[in-house]
C-alpha cells in the first residue's frame, strides 16, 4: 500500500534506502533470534512480580532443599527459598544492572576517544596511556581490587567497570575519528567555520558511533559475567537479593544431591549471554554491511 | 634493524606504563573512604597500631611524596608486609607463583590444541554445516561465565564419574597435570571462543592467498596445504589475538584459583581481600599488571621472529 502510494509520488528514490533496510531486517536470522531472546528475558525481568509465584526472599525451612515439584516448579534452596522465582528476579537485578553499567564507560569512552582522535597533541598522548595503564591490568585484578576499596555494593560495581571498560570504547573511537577526520565531509565542515564541538558531535560521532555500539552489545555480556562473577566471590550484589552469582555460589556446596541449584542459574546467564551476542552479530550486520 | 635495538625500544615503551600502573597501585589505597589505615586495620584496631600504619604508608606525607617512597620500596622489591600473614607480601606471592604459571601455560596449550582443530574444520568449507557449527562456538562461549563451568566440569569429571580430583594442585608434574586439568581446561574453554574466531577468519584470508591456489595447482595433497601452508600462516595473526587477550586469560585464573581451590597468587588475592589484607592485594595486583605487561612484551618479539615481514618500528 505505501509502496504504491510512494511509487505514483514518484518520490521513489528517497524513500529506496529505509526501504531496504526494512527488507533486510527481518531476513537477519542473528538479528531475530538475538531480539526475541533478549527481549523475553526483559519481559521476565520487568513482570517478575507477575511471574514469580513466591516472594524470592521469603524462607520457609519446612521446606528446604526440595526436588522440582508442582508447587516449586525448580524446587528450593538450603533456606526453602524458591529457586524459581529467584531465578525470575535474578533476572531484574543482573539485567538492570549489566544495561546500566555499560552505559557509563560508553559515555566517558566515547567523550575520550573522540576529544583524543579529533585533537590529536598532548591530549591524544595523554589519554593513550591513560589506556596503556588500565590494559596492563588484566579485567577481573582491577575490577575486583577497585569493588574491594570501594566497599561491595551497586556503586561500586558501576565506578569499576566505569574505570575499567571505557578504554575500548576509547580505542575504538579514536581509530575511527583518526580515518574520519581526513575525509571530505569533515574537511568541508571545518572549513565551513563551524566549532570543533558541532564538528565532532554533528558531523563526525554520528558516522563512527556505530562501531561502538555493535561493541556495546558484546560489552553487556562481559559486564553481565561481572557482575554474576563479582556475586559469586561474595563481592557483588549483597545477600538476600536474588542475584545469579549467589545463586550459583549457595548451590555449590549441594552439587552431588541437588546439582539443579548450581547448574539452572548458570544457564540463565548463557541465555542472556546468546541472545545479546546474537543481537550484536545481528547488528553489526545491519549497521556495517559487507564487513563480515 | 637488529634485534637488540628492538627490544630496547619496546622496553623504552613500558616506562610510561610502569609509572601509570604503580600509580593505580598507589591511589588503590587511597579509594579507601576515611582513614586508610583504621580501614585497613579494623575498628578494634589501637590507635597506636593506626599510628604505626600511617607512618609506615608514609601517610602523614603529602601525596606525591608518599607516592616516591612507595616507588621507592617497590624498586627495592618490597611489597610491604601482610597484616593477615605476618610476613612480607613478597614471600606470599613467590610463594604462589608457580600455581598461577602452571595454569596459564597449561591452559594456553589446551586453548591451541583445542582451537586449531576447530578453526581448520570449519576453514575448509566456508558456509557448509561443520562452519555453521563451529562458528556457533562463540556465540554460547562468550556467555559463559567461567566459574560456572568450572563448577560444572567438577559436577561431571570429579563428582560423577571420579576422572579427575575436585581440587588441589598435586605434587610433581604428573601430579600438576592430572589436579591442574580441569582447571586448565576452564580457563581454556573461556579463551578458546576468541582464538576460533580468529583462528577461522585469518585461515580463510590465507586460503584466498595466490600461494595456495599455486600450491593446489602443483598438486600437493589437501591436508598438506592445510598444515604447512595455511596453518603456518594463519597462526601469526591468533599469536597477537592471544596477546591481547592475555589480560582477560590472567584474570580469569583469579576466579578459576579460586573455584578449584589452587595455591595461586589469584587464590590469594581473593583470600586477602577477605582478610582484608590490603598490602598483599596492592602486591599480586602490581605483579598481575607485571604479567601482562611480560606476556605483551613476549608475543611482540615472539611475533617479529615468526613472521620476517614485521618490524616494530611502527
Amino acid at each position: 500500500m505505501t509502496d504504491v502510494i510512494v511509487a505514483s509520488a514518484g518520490a521513489a528514490v528517497p524513500v529506496e534506502r529505509p526501504a531496504q533496510r526494512r527488507a533486510t531486517w527481518y531476513r537477519n536470522a542473528p538479528l531475530i533470534a538475538g531480539m526475541t531472546i533478549t527481549g523475553l528475558l526483559i519481559l521476565v525481568a520487568v513482570f517478575a512480580p507477575l511471574i514469580a509465584p513466591y516472594d524470592p526472599n521469603k524462607q520457609n525451612l519446612a521446606v528446604s532443599l526440595v526436588g522440582p515439584s508442582a508447587q516449586h516448579l525448580l524446587g528450593t534452596d538450603q533456606l526453602g527459598r524458591d529457586t524459581f522465582s529467584r531465578l525470575v528476579f535474578g533476572a531484574r537485578v543482573d539485567l538492570r544492572v549489566g544495561f546500566i553499567a555499560v552505559l557509563f564507560p560508553f559515555v566517558l569512552g566515547t567523550f575520550l576517544g573522540s576529544i583524543a582522535g579529533y585533537f590529536g597533541g598532548w591530549i591524544d598522548i595523554i589519554v593513550m596511556r591513560l589506556v596503556d595503564t588500565v590494559v596492563a591490568f588484566p579485567f577481573y585484578v582491577l575490577v575486583i581490587a577497585l569493588v574491594f576499596v570501594l566497599g561491595t555494593g551497586e556503586r561500586s560495581i558501576y565506578i569499576a567497570i566505569t574505570i575499567v571498560g571505557w578504554v575500548s570504547y576509547a580505542r575504538i573511537i579514536r581509530g575511527e575519528i583518526l580515518v574520519a577526520k581526513q575525509l571530505d565531509y569533515v574537511l568541508a565542515a571545518q572549513s565551513g567555520g563551524l566549532s570543533s564541538r558541532r564538528v565532532i558531535m554533528r558531523h563526525v560521532l554520528p558516522n563512527v558511533i556505530t562501531q561502538a555500539i555493535v561493541y556495546a552489545m558484546s560489552d553487556i555480556v562481559q559486564d553481565i559475567l561481572a557482575i554474576v562473577t563479582l556475586s559469586y566471590l561474595g563481592l557483588g550484589i549483597a545477600p538476600p537479593t536474588a542475584d545469579w552469582g549467589s545463586m550459583i555460589a549457595a548451590g555449590q556446596d549441594f552439587l552431588t544431591t541437588h546439582w539443579q541449584l548450581s547448574t539452572i542459574p548458570g544457564l540463565a546467564v548463557v541465555l542472556t549471554g546468546l541472545g545479546l551476542s546474537l543481537l550484536g552479530d545481528g547488528l553489526a550486520d545491519l549497521l556495517r554491511p559487507g564487513q563480515r | 634493524m637488529n634485534q637488540l635495538s628492538l627490544i630496547g625500544r619496546r622496553l623504552l615503551q613500558l616506562i610510561p606504563v610502569a609509572f601509570g600502573v604503580t600509580l593505580v597501585a598507589f591511589l588503590l589505597i587511597h579509594l579507601i573512604p576515611g582513614n586508610p589505615a583504621r580501614t585497613v586495620l579494623g575498628i578494634h584496631a589501637t590507635p597506636a597500631k593506626v599510628a604505626a600504619l600511617d607512618k609506615e604508608y608514609g601517610l602523614d606525607k603529602s601525596l606525591p611524596a608518599q607516592y616516591l617512597l612507595f616507588l621507592n620500596r617497590l624498586v627495592h622489591g618490597n611489597l610491604g608486609e601482610s597484616l593477615f600473614y605476618g610476613v612480607s607480601a613478597r614471600t606470599l606471592i613467590i610463594d604462589r607463583l608457580p600455581a598461577t604459571l602452571w595454569l596459564l601455560v597449561y591452559a594456553t596449550v589446551i586453548v591451541i590444541f583445542m582451537s586449531v582443530p576447530l578453526a581448520m574444520l570449519a576453514a575448509s568449507k566456508k558456509n557448509g554445516v561443520r562452519d555453521h557449527a563451529v562458528r556457533t562456538i562463540p556465540l554460547v562461549g562468550l556467555g559463559l561465565p567461567p566459574f560456572w563451568v568450572g563448577i560444572i566440569l567438577v559436577e561431571v569429571f570429579a563428582l560423577k564419574i571420579h576422572l579427575f580430583p575436585v581440587d588441589g594442585y598435586g605434587s610433581g608434574v604428573a601430579g600438576h597435570l592430572r589436579y591442574m586439568f580441569l582447571p586448565a581446561l576452564t580457563v581454556a574453554i573461556g579463551m578458546a571462543p576468541v582464538i576460533i574466531r580468529s583462528l577461522r577468519a585469518s585461515m580463510l584470508d590465507v586460503l584466498g592467498a595466490d600461494f595456495v591456489s599455486t600450491a593446489r595447482s602443483k598438486g600437493v595433497p589437501e591436508s598438506r596445504v592445510f598444515v604447512r601452508h595455511v596453518l603456518r600462516n594463519a597462526i601469526i595473526p591468533t599469536v597477537t589475538v592471544l596477546g591481547i587477550n592475555i589480560g582477560f586469560l590472567i584474570g580469569n585464573t583469579v576466579i578459576i584459583e579460586q573455584v578449584f581451590a589452587l595455591p595461586g597468587i589469584g587464590g590469594l588475592m581473593i583470600q586477602s581481600i577477605f582478610n582484608r589484607d590490603f598490602p598483599v592485594v596492592q602486591g599480586v595486583t602490581i605483579v598481575f599488571a607485571i604479567l601482562v605487561v611480560l606476556v605483551n612484551l613476549i608475543v611482540d618479539l615472539t611475533y617479529a621472529r615468526l613472521d620476517p615481514r614485521v618490524s616494530l618500528t611502527r
